[in-house]
């Protein structure tokens, strides 16, 4: 068969597999919805719609910045903790300080809340590129790395707050978690305008292009000149803003921060970019898909709540969406390499 | 010696096939290894011998043929069955563990005991009796990762012999071996013929062929090209099998352009090998030029160090003494992007290992090295400069492909290289790296890669073009180096230049003092 025709054939033939692959978590997602309106009346109501989306938006933020990971075929575990340490200093910085961790209200001068933000985001930040050097200077596995950094920045997060929680924000902060645009939640804005500009970040820009090269073949990455230390650095750099984003919306929500906040959001956030098609063998995966696989946990857990599904058995079921996404992938890996 | 008529031989193979998807690897090849016997196989790359190699291992098994062991036909359909049979490959990376000892690598599987417990008493004597009788002066509690290459050769023919094996082959066994170890080998071969153990011997060292074997089997496009003894040939006849007769023009000639100035020349490279990768192989000692708009050739056998060297010149792989320099003046590469930064390009030897994004499209393969030229406002990609540039290639390099956005792992061999190709045109280098450029590639598309190479040349673009293949070598050539063993053994002119001088220059003798 001459090349031409073999080409022409195998790009017009409609891949129902690959089609299948790429629509399935939305597939699954209305009929996880569908089944959850039958079973549950209040299921559907706005409020619970709001409630689910205003979940979602948390997770979903991180699950951003995982999905720049996961692309390069790394991984981060240490989000949870890097949320909390970076949650307490946001909260420290919009309180003045640590001595006036409880009082609320106008008596609590601190430096307002976009010093915070910025507080929270500089955590992250530099959390992010220590781990990123770890990577790529110390050639430290990230599964290892990571690791570690789940114990270290837990370890700050304790220490800095000396245990305690620090809670009572001016309405200022408040408004990044609990405040609304007409009907909408504000997290749910931030969310869906990290996504977009993620999106437009992997699909648009020359360092996105590069994410999906570093990811999918590291070794002609490296051989068609791109600076791949550089670039796996970043990606974690990135991954410790979205966790300082978090930090500070998450601490607005709730009013307060703790040493505690993010334990085991690794699991969900990472089941949610697996979910959504993104492969952690690195080089495959959209934002899209990330958005889809992170409403498709939310509305899981929601519809599970509503449905008075014991929070133990919530955790057997993420455990085990996360093997069986894992599973579909390799198969769908060997599928195109024999393809 | 000569083989003995009246008993059937060690090892008969008669008409052995094999073949691959699109290859044949091996066609009818008949093959015979007498007892006590030190048998060559031979051939260029390519010629079969591995696939022959791995027969016999079991690790591969025929399509058709049979393979007799002293008169009795026996299948080796794995790795275990050849063992039975008395039949041990010794690899070029050799298997062993290197955190284990010498006598549990010996015994690994097979230690001495109870079902549960290995009686180590019983497992060191053993060895002890081994590696004594090979004159390895090692106790069996060293750990194999502390053994040089050559005592670890040894541990690998010590397992062989714990094994009863009738038959061992040794797949380039001097490679990696110092002249006083070479020594120390041979007369251990000969020990070993003495106690009526055969040898069959890969070497890409003719000369070798003439030290130490009785007979000799030549490969040749997966066919026995011939079987003689040592004693009646010498060198020339022996390379005169490996090459054939039949010279092919591949592609139509071009005419060859005064070359300009030298574009870049590689001055006393030397790359060691390190702890961590005792096998890798060695430049010991490269210096090559070339000029703009000309074409130089690499030629030389698997090992000879080519890839090696192209990947030091591209900053992939790190050297350590010699230098490079472009246009006359000494450059520092350190890396692939300092490389393209000089204006060097290398399409490596594996498409699709080293230079392919398999899950990408083929716009974002081709234009990867070339984000300067698409880019807007810095930092996002143009997608219409992008697609023009992809157009460009497209009807430049004549790339079938169903469409910009189509990934690049659908396409065929032919196409997808030169789709890495047109990403190295896309940057305008001053001097290009093939390695391998047609490899894996149907006909009709390797003329069109060598009528690109002669275009690049022609505008005036150093082409360097590695190629395990002679004919391929000599037609799009102006200029050829022979390497072996990490260093330059020759240089000719093409016209100069035929299949039998270069593989002579080749498979030439170095005197490796070192």
């Amino acid at each position: 068969m001459s090349d031409a025709k073999s080409d022409a054939k195998a790009a017009g033939s409609v891949d129902v597999f690959g089609f299948a692959a790429r629509f399935a978590p939305l597939i699954f997602l209305l009929l996880l919805m569908a089944v959850f309106a039958v079973v549950e009346p209040r299921f559907l109501t706005p409020v619970n719609l709001f409630n689910i989306a205003r979940q979602v938006s948390v997770t979903g933020l991180l699950a951003i910045g995982m999905t720049f990971v996961i692309l390069t075929a790394g991984i981060d575990l240490s989000i949870g903790s890097m949320l909390a340490f970076a949650g307490l200093v946001a909260a420290a910085i919009a309180k003045g300080g640590l001595s006036d961790r409880f009082t609320v209200g106008d008596d609590a001068i601190g430096y307002g809340w976009p010093l915070a933000a910025l507080g929270a985001i500089a955590v992250g930040v530099v959390c992010g590129y220590l781990q990123g050097f770890a990577i790529t200077r110390l050639k430290v596995p990230p599964f290892v790395v990571t690791l570690g950094g789940m114990s270290v920045f837990r370890g700050a997060a304790l220490l800095f707050a000396a245990g305690g929680p620090i809670s009572g924000f001016d309405e200022g902060y408040a408004w990044w978690g609990q405040g609304k645009i007409g009907p909408v939640p504000v997290p749910v804005i931030i969310f869906l305008i990290c996504a977009i500009a993620a999106h437009v970040m992997l699909t648009y820009s020359r360092f996105g292009r590069r994410v999906y090269a570093v990811g999918g073949n590291p070794e002609a990455a490296r051989l068609s000149g791109l600076n791949v230390n550089a670039i796996i650095c970043t990606v974690y750099v990135i991954m410790g803003f979205f966790a300082g984003l978090c930090a500070f919306v998450l601490s607005a929500r709730l009013n307060s921060a703790e040493a505690v906040a993010g334990t085991g959001y690794e699991l969900t956030v990472i089941a949610s970019v697996v979910i959504g098609g993104t492969s952690l063998f690195g080089g495959v995966g959209t934002i899209f898909g990330t958005v889809i696989g992170s409403l498709l946990i939310g509305v899981l857990l929601n519809g599970l709540v509503i449905l008075n599904v014991s929070s133990y058995i919530q955790q057997i079921i993420i455990g085990v969406i996360i093997v069986l996404a894992v599973a579909f992938d390799t198969y769908a890996k060997s599928r195109r390499r024999t393809a | 010696m000569s083989p003995d008529q009246t008993e059937p031989p060690l090892l008969r193979l008669t008409g052995i096939s094999k073949s691959f998807p699109g290859v044949k690897a091996l066609e009818g090849v008949d093959f015979e290894v007498a007892a006590g016997e030190v048998h060559a196989l031979l051939g260029e790359n390519g010629a079969g011998k591995s696939t022959l190699l791995k027969i016999l291992a079991g690790a591969q098994s025929a399509d058709r043929g049979a393979i007799a062991i002293a008169g009795e036909a026996v299948t080796l359909a794995s790795p275990q069955q050849a063992q039975a049979q008395g039949i041990v490959t010794i690899y070029q990376e050799f298997t062993l563990a290197p955190n284990m000892t010498i006598a549990d690598n010996v015994f690994i599987g097979r230690e001495p005991g109870s079902r549960l417990f290995v009686n180590n008493r019983a497992l060191h004597a053993a060895t002890e009796v081994l590696t004594r009788e090979i004159g390895l002066d090692r106790s069996p509690r060293t750990l194999v990762r502390e053994l040089s290459v050559a005592e670890q050769q040894m541990v690998e023919i010590a397992r062989a012999l714990s094994m009863q094996s009738r038959l061992i082959v040794m797949d380039e066994p001097t490679s990696a071996l110092s002249q006083a170890e070479v020594e120390k080998l041979f007369k251990l071969v000969l020990e070993l013929k003495a106690k009526g153990i055969s040898t069959i011997f890969v070497t890409h060292r003719l000369e070798e062929v003439f030290r130490i074997c009785d007979r000799f089997t030549v490969l040749r496009d997966g066919r026995n090209a011939g079987t003689g003894i040592v004693a009646e040939t010498n060198v020339e006849g022996i390379i005169r099998l490996m090459v054939g007769r039949e010279l092919k023009a591949l592609a139509a000639r071009r005419v060859t352009a005064v070359p300009g100035p030298m574009a870049l020349a590689v001055e006393h490279l030397v790359r060691r090998r390190t702890p961590v990768a005792p096998h890798a192989i060695e430049l010991r000692d490269v210096s090559l030029q070339v000029r703009s708009g000309e074409i130089l050739g690499i030629a030389g056998l698997i090992g000879a160090g080519r890839t090696e060297t192209a990947r030091a010149i591209f900053g992939a792989d790190p050297f350590d003494s010699g230098r490079v320099l472009i246009g006359g003046v000494p450059v520092d590469i350190r890396s692939p992007r300092a490389a393209i930064a000089h204006g060097i390009g290398l399409v490596p030897e594996d498409r699709k290992q080293q230079a392919l994004f398999l899950a990408l499209a083929i716009k974002s393969n081709l234009s990867m090295a070339a984000h300067d030229r698409i880019s807007r406002w810095g930092a996002f990609i143009d997608g219409r400069k992008e697609l023009d540039l992809v157009e460009e290639y497209q009807k430049r390099l004549n790339i079938r492909m169903a469409g910009p956005e189509q990934k690049v792992g659908n396409l065929s061999g032919g196409n997808q290289q030169k789709v890495v190709l047109a990403r190295w045109l896309a940057l305008g280098p001053k001097v290009l790296i093939v390695d391998e450029p047609t490899r894996g590639i149907d006909v009709g598309a390797k003329v069109e890669v060598h009528n690109l190479l002669f275009e690049m040349a022609n505008a005036g673009i150093a082409v360097i073009a590695i190629s395990s293949e002679l004919p391929e070598i000599l037609a799009i050539s102006d200029r050829i180096v022979t390497m072996r063993e990490g260093r330059v053994t020759g240089e000719v002119m093409r016209d100069k230049a035929d299949q039998e001088t270069l593989m002579t220059m080749m498979t030439a003798p170095i005197d490796r003092a070192a």
